[in-house]
């Protein structure tokens, strides 16, 4: 269980992080969503006690992290730089993390194996690709079986298999009664893996809620037509309720009917229909929705006044 | 602990839960040893700071009885057979502390350190940790390598040689041992301080090679009450057999000595409780 009260991290003049509070129970996959600089690995850093927070606090088991006689029992975490020293090997990287809490060597050959490093334990870690570099952070983080994971970014550049293996890890993690912390600014990879989210963008908290509830938000009742009469198809359908749009020729968006009513009216009207599907609950614009005003770096497009300039 | 009374019980068998105990110093210690043992630089490193202690004693001790006939009689007068078999320390002390530079600013680069306080999140231990155990390896290596430059110089000044049981000569072994195992707590004390390698070594050798050399472009009156201070100054009259008239005592040095190694431990322990890791 994770708890941050009122939790704020300022750099200079820049606030990184404010007036965060939220929990994160045990038993399922939070995830912590938001786009790149809005505060996610900051947070994260100060629940370990790496970054000291500008005000507020955040506990794990009830204490700061640093106040626990075993943290590596209390938090395994995977952070999204890396945290190995590129000459030493895989093995001598646990075993040097295992000394500390006084964990025996097999159990760091146990996580060699969990992981599927053992072929390449005993060689440089600064010679591992990114998929191996992230299932030696997932070792580290295992070592002492503990409580909390917390995981910063941890599908970032892996192959589809390594990031089905890190779902179904933290599933089956989440599953056994751990509380499993996870950071992505992907939606899609969050609406697989989480079933609770935090959003956050500039640092301040967007949203705390069950996944479902969020993907329920989002949805919208659109339904997409495609149709050669596109235009005739439009014309029929008027009222106080009903909306409709072009996206583009021969595509509507109408709001406000079922696909069902609008293919039997068009069948009444003898229009050919080339397509008719409830439009996607679209995720990943729910949340650039949410975080738009909060997203850090804007990517200017030209404008039309560039546009004119340069022809 | 509440750490295991707050744990869920996991839905696998219990009989694998992980044995896992409290952070000691001496766990934290193990963990240093398994660290510093375990990248091979370290090894080359030290071995480097080993071979010069013994090939420049030897060198000197050589090249001075090949060239006796030639000294001039005020240099024969004033050659000592203890300090010159010794004088590998000047460049042994850049191989210890740049290596003791590099074993915190090398976690700091790589992104070590996050593991380490990850692991050990009061910091301190971690700064005593490399501090003690670097000061022996050095200490114990490094008397070692006095030991082999001395014996094997003596040899080779023939009969202008002299043995373990000459006067100063244990003291001096030993004092160039402890001065560079200090040299070395030093060094892991400025790298957490400055946590860059570059900055680290760039001030390490401030101190021990350019001030030293440009503080003698001070005016005298101010040079007598600086340089003798400056900590490889310091250190080089702890050890000497003999001293020159305007040199600090053997202890004065020591304490002088310990006052800068202290004064580097206490700037990096309160870094490393203020500063974000």
């Amino acid at each position: 269980m994770i708890e941050a009260k009122n939790l704020r991290k300022k750099y200079g003049d820049k606030t990184a992080v404010d007036d965060l509070t939220f929990t994160v129970q045990p038993g399922i996959i939070t995830g912590f969503l938001g786009p790149n600089g809005a505060g996610k690995s900051t947070t994260m850093r100060m629940i370990l006690g790496l970054d000291a927070p500008t005000g507020g606090m955040v506990t794990v088991g009830g204490r700061p992290y640093r106040k626990h006689a075993r943290p590596l029992q209390v938090v395994g975490a995977l952070l999204e730089a890396r945290a190995v020293h590129t000459s030493r090997s895989a093995y001598n990287h646990l075993l040097a993390l295992a000394a500390t809490h006084g964990i025996a060597k097999q159990r760091v050959a146990d996580v060699i194996e969990m992981v599927g490093l053992q072929d390449v334990a005993r060689k440089r870690a600064g010679g591992f690709s990114l998929g191996m570099g992230q299932r030696l952070g997932i070792a580290s983080a295992l070592l002492a079986d503990p409580e909390t994971l917390i995981l910063d970014e941890p599908v970032n550049g892996l192959d589809p298999e390594g990031i089905r293996w890190i779902r179904d890890l933290l599933k089956g993690l989440a599953a056994d009664g751990h509380t499993v912390f996870v950071s992505s600014h992907l939606m899609s990879e969050m609406a697989l893996t989480a079933d609770h989210v935090i959003v956050v963008g500039r640092g301040r908290l967007m949203a705390d809620m069950p996944m479902s509830e969020l993907i329920a938000q989002a949805s919208t009742n659109a339904v997409v037509v495609h149709s050669p009469q596109a235009a005739e198809l439009a014309a029929a359908f008027v009222g106080a309720d009903i909306t409709v749009a072009s996206p583009e020729p021969n595509t509507l968006e109408i709001t406000g009917l079922s696909a069902a009513q609008i293919g039997d009216r068009a069948r009444d009207l003898n229009i050919s229909l080339h397509g008719l599907a409830p439009k996607k609950a679209p995720l990943e614009e729910a949340f650039m929705e949410m975080t738009r005003d909060e997203v850090e770096f804007h990517a200017h497009t030209p404008t039309g006044h560039h546009l004119r300039s340069a022809s | 602990m509440s750490t295991l009374t707050a744990r869920p019980a996991p839905t696998s068998d219990d009989s694998d839960v992980v044995a896992v105990e409290t952070v000691t110093f001496a766990r934290v210690l193990t963990s240093e040893w398994i660290k510093m043992r375990s990248l091979r630089s370290t090894t080359l490193t030290l071995l480097t700071g080993f071979a010069l202690m013994v090939a420049l004693g030897w060198l000197f001790g050589w090249a001075t009885n090949v060239n006796w006939s030639n000294l001039r009689p005020e240099e024969q007068a004033s050659f000592s057979q203890i300090e010159s078999t010794l004088d590998g320390f000047n460049l042994a002390q850049l191989a210890i502390g740049v290596l003791g530079v590099l074993l915190v600013t090398g976690e700091y680069a790589t992104g070590m350190i996050r593991a380490t306080f990850g692991a050990v999140p009061q910091r301190l231990p971690v700064l005593w940790a490399k501090a003690v155990l670097y000061a022996g390896v050095t200490f114990v290596l490094m008397l070692a390598a006095g030991l082999v430059a001395f014996l094997g110089a003596q040899e080779l000044l023939g009969t202008h040689g002299t043995s373990l049981s000459a006067d100063g000569a244990l003291r001096a072994i030993v004092g160039v041992a402890g001065y560079l195992a200090l040299i070395g707590v030093f060094s892991v004390a400025l790298g957490f301080i400055i946590r860059s390698t570059a900055g680290g070594i760039a001030t390490l050798f401030a101190l021990l090679l350019v001030l030293p050399i440009s503080g003698l472009l001070l005016p005298a009156s101010w040079r007598e009450h600086t340089l003798p201070y400056l900590p490889s100054n310091a250190g080089a009259t702890m050890f000497h057999a003999r001293t020159a008239s305007d040199a600090l005592s053997a202890t004065t040095s020591l304490l002088v000595l310990l006052g800068w190694v202290a004064a580097a431990l206490a700037g990096a322990a309160l870094v490393l409780k203020r500063r974000d890791a």
